[in-house]
């Protein structure tokens, strides 16, 4: 390892850390304006966080320390998973840490500690947040590893970093596998990150809300944490998507520096890109009914199966 | 060593078509089953028009014209007249649930894909590699025929199916003989006039297009 | 990979010393095992004194086991040794063999069981059942029997050491047999164990070939044709497949396991379904020979499915041992999944795939046995402590029992397969192994195979579900009912054999690239394949090749740490806010109590839902007009109503038509006596 992928590192958590609120606050700008709605600052996010730090944290009295303990836990897991994910350059100290795989245990983990703490406190909502969140889990999650694995099948491993590259290096080509997937990971990110159809970022309605029931208990530095986990989710989900779909831009093989600086203006165009189709398919679909949940997932599952499938037969 | 890009083309119309196979299986509204066809009907259309243009065989040129006419204009228009007419717009409640179906359908396109590993094996076109796909793409609306209620989805799922074939003939040895292909549409022209007949006299007898209904004829009146 | 098959039979044969130190290992092993049956033999002396079993003997079975794990696993890579004892049938003294891959499963034996023995300690209450003197002689008869079956190399001594192991085990599940229901299911037990036996006896009879030597020798030596070979495959299936739950043959499972005290429970689940795992391996990979490749889609076909019914009826149980019962169903339907990809993966001369596949069969094997070790002593605590099985009266234990809802918390994260503990790494390795399968020569299975990945992503998926059901409505919320409020925590022997048995969940997960060579090694030595072995250090896992796949375990943690370290050190230092305790918000609604929760069925619906086709369910819904609404659902196993449910009148009618020959009169005797003798002369006669 070269002092420089030590380098692009800490540059990939520092960005990371740094631009998840601001890419939700974009996201958030481009619904405000498709929806004719006057937009709140790009800087919001980074308000709220700010807000609720320097707010006491109030607890149920029932609490345990598992809830305490779990918006760390959430936070740890999607700041490690931020750290393998190449989104600057593919040559990443911590890619040999944990292949696509890991990384998908890393966000089941974050799930779990989401969910228990959801249950800890005994709260109607907190259980039923609870027990929607695993349902779309379990949905989403072999969904991704299907989106993953066939990438992993057209570039032999299962390194994030070494997919991109191989991805980015290789002849231009069409590829349906590769498309049929990327619909499919686009529905995951969707279901996985509370977004409409699925859940509804910007509900306060019981009925209707996931992501809102589970942390509804927390408040102060916790639900800082949870609400800048949540960004950073959603964030490097939308970096593996680009590792995935559009590894053009970022730092591969030996480059140096030069490669490295313009990594960081490639990243910024594809989240903006990626901001407004977000907020456009947010703004075009309608939220489904829970129980016609499980259906969207399963047709993100089955249009990973079709493309490992479609791979397979023609071989792209 | 990357193909061209027309096969690069022609194999994504093929995936297209597959997924559109896919599409019509979990569609329950009729309208958009409807819709669905034409769409696979214009895919259709565009990897025989590529593969003409890649090939220069004339008899292409004509057949992708002929799908153009019945497959995408003309039996589309013929079912939403009839759909509106006969007022069937969903086909809810089939034989298996919609996620049932699909998971059904993903072993069916194994078998297909594995069917047509020996077949493209022998075959010689640039395309062989897509037979699967039409293997696939005729089951599949098999499967739909056999999952829907509705006689008029059963239709499409028919119409499908020749889609399949012909895209399977097109694939192993580009296209039919052009005597058969114009057989063929005027057959499959002639079957719609006939079935929707079919539908009217149906309906009159029952007052409803529940294939369930038919089955249980000897307690109808 | 064959040579070093054959460089172990040459050490054997060439170095009588090295043969000399592991002919001790296997003496050792053999003295340990006698150990535990004096162990049990002196819980007889004084049956009714708890004190006496618990303070003295389960602890010294306890280090017995300890001491078998620790002798086996020194002697893994040694060659394998053999000792001929001079009892058993005339022609057939009992032979005995410690070799790798029965050495892994001692180690597994081991390690588990003394943390096992350890809880038992502090488990065991005077009571009504059987007396806990009585109870530690089965116990330790049931180790023993395990530890014999794990060394049996002839046919007549593994029936021995395997029917031991079964009606031993019957009696444990029988403990509290005043209770009709636990008389049930030890019989429905007792009746399933047989028939999987019969299955193994007849696998045996096709496996001597034709030459009627019962030694395993023999059998490796015997060429079967692939008919018969696939013949005595089947057989093998069946009746391991019955002992490790495969389904259909799982139905006893879930009723047998619950019944069974928790320690027994554990051992039941944690170890003995492993001898299943064991006896399948040595069938398919030692015993036969000539085996065409495809018979490796039965067991993947069959034990996927097994783990895709037994996580959905997992999820959908309202009883907590009952619930960990199916999710047993589960991993043993993963570890067959498994062992069938090793099959295939070996079939199509894919040797380093194969060693994969079975390596993580191994680890799983090891992984299973320490998580629902771990989850039934903690549920056995809670059983204590509150009385209550039913997840519906549970809840909010955390605060009462503190010690066991974090140790337990350890085993649910590592079934449910989340790094960096044990249970995602065996699966990791599966599904590594799982991503080669589309290289597989064969026409269609190259494109079935690779679905498997989805399924097993499904599973491990679905694991995580049934795991934050399981903790979630036992351990947090509220308490359900008003009598939990005087549950205790678990005693000091009981918390050390948790403590224990977690400890192993984290280092089998922080450790991997330590243990993957040892298993790499058994697989090796099998004959199955080798792993390549590049450089990496103790703390990164490259099974494969480091460009291809790796995870370093220990840097996870090690940065999951750091961050919550880092994250936690920043906002206190920053912003210096006290945390306040107030009433808990619920979106302002005010009187939440214990039933304001989601209840376990609650929980369950969404599984029963989307896999409605899995449950014979029948629901009883309240109308609006109730006075008293009830809803009522009960869960059905179809199987169960299908396969199992007809045998009974069956049986009856047999038995029926039997009985008709036993008038009861001397005379009638006498005649079926002369008519067999009679018909023995003639048989004696032609042949």
């Amino acid at each position: 390892m070269r002092p420089i992928d030590w380098f692009t590192q800490a540059l990939a958590v520092a960005v990371a850390l740094a631009a998840a609120p601001l890419f939700l606050g974009w996201v958030n700008q481009c619904r405000a304006w498709l929806q004719n709605r006057r937009a709140a600052s790009l800087w919001q996010p980074y308000l709220g966080l700010r807000k609720l730090l320097h707010k006491d944290p109030v607890i149920a009295r029932e609490a345990s320390p598992l809830f305490r303990a779990a918006p760390y836990v959430v936070f740890a897991a999607m700041l490690a998973a931020a750290a393998v994910i190449p989104s600057m350059g593919t040559r990443l100290p911590m890619g040999a840490a944990a292949d696509a795989i890991v990384l998908v245990g890393l966000f089941a983990t974050a799930r779990v500690f989401l969910a228990l703490a959801a249950m800890d406190v005994g709260t109607p909502f907190g259980t039923l947040g609870a027990r929607r969140e695993m349902m779309v889990g379990f949905l989403a999650e072999p969904a991704l590893l299907m989106v993953v694995f066939v990438a992993s099948l057209i570039s032999a491993t299962t390194a994030l970093p070494v997919i991109s590259e191989h991805l980015a290096l290789r002849p231009l080509e069409l590829s349906p596998s590769l498309a049929f997937t990327g619909v499919a990971f686009t529905m995951v990110l969707l279901a996985e990150n509370a977004r409409i159809p699925i859940d509804n970022p910007a509900t306060h309605l019981e009925l209707t809300m996931i992501h809102e029931a589970m942390v509804l208990e927390y408040s102060g530095r916790h639900l800082a944490l949870m609400e800048f986990a949540a960004s950073l989710k959603l964030l490097n989900y939308a970096c593996i998507g680009f590792a995935l779909f559009l590894p053009w831009g970022s730092a591969t093989g030996r480059s140096g520096p030069l490669a490295l600086a313009l990594a960081l203006p490639a990243l910024g165009a594809k989240l903006a890109l990626a901001g407004a189709a977000l907020a456009t398919i947010e703004t075009v679909s309608a939220k489904l009914r829970v129980f016609r949940a499980p259906e969207f997932l399963a047709t993100a599952f089955l249009l990973a199966v079709l493309g490992m499938l479609v791979h397979l037969l023609l071989g792209d | 060593m990357i193909p061209p890009l027309v096969m690069q083309l022609l194999d994504s119309l093929a995936a297209l078509l597959l997924l559109l196979s896919f599409a019509m299986l979990a569609q329950r509204r009729i309208v958009t089953l409807v819709d669905l066809f034409a769409l696979q009907g214009a895919v259709l259309c565009a990897a025989t028009l590529l593969l003409a243009w890649r090939t220069g065989e004339v008899n292409l040129y004509l057949s992708a014209a002929l799908t153009l006419s019945v497959k995408v204009i003309a039996l589309p228009r013929l079912l939403h007249a009839m759909i509106r007419r006969l007022g069937v717009y969903w086909d809810t409640d089939p034989l298996l649930n919609i996620s049932g179906t699909m998971l059904v359908g993903v072993p069916i396109v194994v078998f297909a894909f594995g069917l047509a590993q020996p077949i493209s094996a022998l075959a010689s076109t640039a395309t062989r590699s897509a037979i699967g796909i039409a293997i696939a793409v005729i089951l599949l609306a098999f499967l739909t025929m056999i999952t829907r209620r509705k006689a008029m989805s059963q239709v499409i799922g028919f119409l499908s199916m020749e889609n399949g074939l012909f895209f399977g003939a097109m694939c192993a040895s580009y296209g039919m003989p052009m005597i058969v292909e114009l057989g063929v549409a005027l057959d499959v022209l002639v079957a719609m006039l006939v079935l929707g007949v079919f539908f009217f006299q149906i309906r009159e007898q029952f007052d409803s297009l529940d294939l369930d209904r038919l089955e249980s004829r000897r307690e109808a009146p | 990979m064959h040579s070093a098959h054959i460089r172990f039979k040459s050490i054997e044969a060439s170095d009588p010393q090295l043969s000399a130190t592991s002919a001790s290992a296997l003496a050792e092993v053999l003295a340990l095992l006698a150990a535990w049956l004096v162990v049990g033999l002196a819980g007889l002396v004084r049956p009714g004194s708890l004190r006496f079993a618990g303070r003295t003997l389960f602890p010294l079975g306890a280090l017995v086991s300890v001491a078998i794990a620790v002798v086996a696993a020194a002697n893994l890579g040694a060659a394998p040794t053999r000792v001929v004892l001079p009892f058993g049938l005339p022609d057939l003294p009992m032979h005995l063999r410690l070799d790798p891959l029965s050495g892994i499963f001692l180690v597994l034996l081991g390690a588990a069981s003394a943390g096992i023995s350890v809880f038992a300690a502090g488990y065991f209450r005077s009571g009504e059942g059987t007396p806990p003197g009585l109870l530690c002689f089965q116990y330790h008869v049931f180790l023993a029997s395990m530890g014999l079956v794990l060394l049996a190399d002839d046919a007549y001594a593994f029936m021995i050491a395997w029917e031991t192991m079964a009606l031993s085990s019957y009696f444990l599940v029988i403990a509290q047999h005043r209770i009709a229901e636990i008389r049930r299911a030890g019989y429905l037990y007792l009746v399933m164990a047989h028939v999987g036996a019969l299955a193994i006896l007849l696998c045996f009879g096709v496996l001597q070939g034709g030459s009627w030597q019962f030694t395993f020798d023999a059998m490796r030596g015997a060429h079967l044709p692939p008919a018969w070979a696939g013949a005595a495959f089947l057989l093998a299936l069946a009746g391991f497949g019955a002992k490790g739950g495969l389904v259909p043959l799982h139905a006893w499972l879930p009723e047998a396991h619950p019944a069974a005290p928790s320690p027994v429970s554990a051992l039941l689940s944690g170890v003995m379904l492993k001898m299943a795992v064991y006896g399948l391996l040595r069938v398919a990979f030692d015993l036969i020979g000539g085996l065409p490749w495809w018979w490796g889609l039965v067991p993947v076909a069959l034990g996927l499915f097994s783990a895709l019914y037994g996580i959905a009826f997992a999820a959908a149980q309202t009883d907590m041992k009952r619930l960990l019962a199916y999710s047993s169903i589960e991993n043993l339907g993963l570890l067959f999944t498994g062992i069938g990809l090793a099959m295939v993966f070996r079939g199509a001369s894919m040797p380093t795939f194969a060693a994969l596949a079975l390596v993580a069969v191994l680890y799983h094997a090891i992984n299973h046995a320490f998580m629902k070790s771990l989850l039934f002593l903690g549920t056995g605590a809670v059983l204590h402590s509150t009385g209550e099985r039913n997840l519906g009266r549970l809840g909010g234990l955390i605060h009462r029992m503190p010690w066991v809802a974090w140790l337990t918390l350890v085993g649910a994260l590592a079934i449910a397969g989340l790094p960096p503990l044990n249970g995602f790494v065996s699966e990791w390795l599966l599904l590594q192994a799982f991503l080669a399968s589309h290289a597989v020569p064969y026409p269609f299975v190259n494109m079935l195979l690779p679905l498997g990945l989805g399924l097993v992503a499904l599973i491990a998926a679905l694991a995580g579900y049934v795991m934050v059901k399981f903790f979630g409505v036992v351990f947090l919320g509220r308490a359900r009912e008003a009598a939990l409020a005087d549950a205790h925590d678990a005693g000091f022997a009981e918390r050390l054999g948790l403590g224990w048995l977690a400890l192993g969940c984290v280092l089998l997960g922080l450790l991997p690239a330590a243990v993957v060579p040892v298993l790499a090694g058994v697989a090796q030595w099998l004959g199955v394949g080798a792993l390549p072995r590049p450089a990496a250090g103790w703390w990164m896992l490259v099974p494969l090749d480091a460009r291809q796949a790796s995870y370093a375990a220990p840097v996870i943690a090690a940065t999951l740490f750091a961050a919550v370290a880092a994250t936690s050190f920043v906002l206190r230092l920053v912003y210096r806010r006290r945390v306040r305790l107030a009433e808990p918000w619920a979106c302002g609604g005010a009187g939440l109590s214990g039933r304001t929760q989601d209840t376990a069925e609650g929980f369950g619906q969404p599984i029963r839902h989307l896999f409605a086709p899995f449950f014979a369910m029948r629901r009883a819904l309240p109308s609006p007009f109730d006075a008293e609404p009830r809803y009522e659902v009960t869960i059905g196993d179809r199987f169960w109503n299908v396969l199992y449910a007809p045998l009974a009148p069956l049986t009856d009618r047999v038995a029926g038509a039997l009985a008709a020959l036993q008038r009861g009169r001397i005379a009638t005797f006498l005649l079926y006596a002369l008519v067999t003798l009679c018909l023995l002369l003639a048989l004696v006669l032609v042949l």
